[in-house]
């Protein structure tokens, strides 16, 4: 049984990872801030990231799939809020001790409503929201220089079926870690 | 004679000059009043405009047909086919047969006449009242460069709309957009520009990174839009003429958005995000000075300037629920305008001072509406699943703004409402298209 689970995990990230939003940074998914370079092309699926790790896959508990998939990358709201429910706290306790125990990793926080908003306003939504993860993530014992944050708004959805289940996917802060280290 | 020659920021030069009127122009009963009535459109003729050099026949018809679809398209004029003429004017100079337009109760009379030499173009008409058997105004001939072409059309429709409306015109303008393409949860985007009625459509920007909610600078020689391009939600300035761009220095923050220019175009009012705070600056883009004009721990977004510069209309959820409000363009003390049942967000200020149009949420609905300055008077336009960010047509008596379709193929488009709610219509734009921001009448 522990097979199988594992082996879903791993079809389960590469299914997640194919959703995830490459360019954070604009041009050069994965890289584009001082001291945030990541080896792979394509910001998902972190194979040839390399950075001192052996092994792929969930398997390895210092693995951004690890970070992605048994951890949680993701925090989700409700409509209109961003206030942390117990669950999402929860999350982000295990994300907080992933990046204590990996300090190689830098962290952008990205913010996002669903589309039942104005545009200007959801960008100023999302960024409260990724501000809520990034403060409790601070809380917990993560420096606070290994964090950033962005908001894009209603702009970059992951559930189109625009009813409530899909609405709430996108109402989200998700943590998005990079190789690189400060100086 | 008056003779005016208006210099222009942008191609293709226009040039208008007045005809000799051969009879005393007045204004007669010919008139149409934008009110919220009911309106029967106010019939009308524009037989083919003359072609008064050889090989301009094309051009002529083609003139001809921008005239009669701008003001057709208003939802105010109605044209009367020329299969239904008795009669058709045998030159530019010829005395109107009135009978036989009032016969097919043509209350307006549009002639014209054309002229090409070599990449020269010159275009007259007169607009005459029918019933009152005279001329409405004084004729008038433009002059610029056959490229000018539409624009020329547009010139002599919004001349014959002011004068029968009392309004004054906006064909003659041009919209920045945000054209979308590809799946809903992967879309491109880029910033178009195209002429009021969705012809000569260009992109100003190339897809690669995301673009947000384009201005128009208050002479249309410039746009402010958001732009991801660096990684992070920053401001930029586009100059129209030479597509050339460059990234503003606001006050620092993670994020800067929702740009709008000051009304002489010499600074930038936006808004930035730290800490999750979001408020209200001021940048000038000469000396680069900043100052901050809401402090407040909740969201101040979407600002909007009053036409003479003195107020600032803003969204704020400092009630708990996003709302407008009013305060000095230098900030000081908001006054909440928005009391209705909802939501109500990204505020206009009409050109004109009057009205300020906005995006209402309510029961899962969304609306373009407008109310007065101090909030009084709101008026819900129009109604579906996702309508949002209005913007003002030169004259403040139409609105465009961004209507999208729900689900995985939904998408967004541009259309047009008047503001008494009348005559709401798509932009034709050639694919999914949003964020509108309506240029000024080009001179």
């Amino acid at each position: 049984m522990n097979k199988y689970l594992t082996v879903s995990i791993l079809v389960g990230a590469l299914a997640l990872s194919a959703c995830t939003r490459p360019d954070r940074f604009g041009a050069g998914a994965g890289a584009g801030a001082d001291g945030m370079g990541v080896g792979a092309g394509a910001g998902a699926g972190f194979d040839q990231a390399g950075v001192g790790q052996s092994g792929l896959g969930a398997g390895n508990p210092n693995s951004p799939e690890y970070f992605q998939q048994t951890i949680g990358d993701r925090v989700l709201f409700a409509v209109d809020q961003s206030t942390l429910s117990a669950e999402a706290m929860a999350t982000l306790d295990g994300q907080a001790q992933w990046l204590q125990a990996n300090s190689d990793y830098l962290a952008v926080i990205e913010g996002h409503a669903d589309e039942q908003g104005t545009r200007e306003y959801n960008v100023a939504l999302g960024a409260r929201r990724a501000n809520a993860a990034r403060e409790y993530l601070i809380s917990r014992g993560v420096p606070a220089n290994r964090l950033r944050t962005i908001s894009y708004g209603k702009e970059r959805p992951i559930a189109t079926c625009s009813d409530p289940s899909c609405y709430a996917q996108n109402r989200r802060a998700v943590t998005v870690i990079a190789a690189g280290a400060l100086s | 004679m008056l003779t005016r020659t208006i210099a222009l920021l942008l191609a293709p030069l226009v040039a208008a000059t007045l005809l000799p009127a051969p009879v005393t122009a007045q204004s007669g009963p010919l008139r149409i009043t934008i009110s919220e009535g009911v309106i029967e459109p106010l019939p009308f003729a524009v037989p083919m405009f003359q072609a008064e050099t050889g090989g301009a026949e094309q051009i002529a018809a083609d003139i001809t047909r921008v005239v009669a679809q701008d003001l057709t398209g208003t939802g105010l004029f109605r044209e009367i086919p020329a299969s239904s003429f008795i009669s058709t004017p045998a030159s530019f100079a010829s005395p109107v047969a009135y009978p036989d337009w009032r016969a097919i109760n043509a209350q307006a009379l549009i002639t014209g006449a054309v002229a090409v030499n070599g990449n020269q173009l010159t275009v007259k008409f007169r607009l005459f009242d029918v019933f009152t058997g005279a001329e409405l105004g004084e004729g008038l001939q433009f002059a610029g460069t056959t490229g000018g072409w539409r624009r020329m059309g547009h010139k002599v429709a919004d001349a014959v709309y002011s004068r029968i409306t009392g309004e004054s015109g906006y064909f003659d303008s041009r919209v920045v957009f945000v054209s979308e393409s590809g799946p809903k949860d992967n879309r491109a985007r880029r910033l178009g520009i195209m002429d009021y009625d969705g012809e000569n459509r260009q992109f100003l920007t190339d897809s690669n990174s995301l673009v947000l909610a384009p201005r128009f600078s208050p002479y249309g020689d410039r746009v402010l839009y958001t732009s991801y391009e660096s990684g992070f939600p920053r401001i930029s300035l586009l100059d129209v003429a030479s597509v050339g761009r460059r990234q503003i220095t606001t006050v620092e923050g993670e994020m800067a958005f929702s740009p709008r220019f000051s009304k002489d175009g010499s600074a930038v009012i936006y808004s930035v995000s730290t800490g999750g705070n979001t408020d209200i600056y001021r940048t000038d883009l000469g000396s680069g000075s900043h100052s901050r004009l809401t402090s407040a721990p909740s969201i101040e977004t979407s600002p909007s300037l009053s036409p003479d510069g003195s107020r600032i209309v803003f969204e704020s959820d400092r009630s708990g629920t996003q709302q407008l409000y009013v305060m000095s363009a230098s900030g000081g003390e908001p006054q909440r305008i928005s009391f209705g049942e909802g939501r109500y967000g990204s505020p206009v200020w009409s050109p004109r001072g009057d009205l300020i149009a906005f995006t209402k949420q309510n029961a899962g609905r969304f609306h373009i509406g407008v109310m007065r300055t101090d909030g009084s008077e709101e008026r819900l336009l129009t109604s579906s699943f996702l309508d949002e960010s209005p913007t003002w047509a030169p004259n403040g008596r139409v609105l465009m703004f961004t209507r999208e379709t729900q689900g995985a193929s939904g998408g967004p488009q541009i259309y047009s409402v008047d503001i008494s709610g009348r005559n709401l219509k798509q932009v034709p734009t050639g694919g999914f298209a949003s964020d509108p921001s309506w240029g000024p009448l080009q001179q």
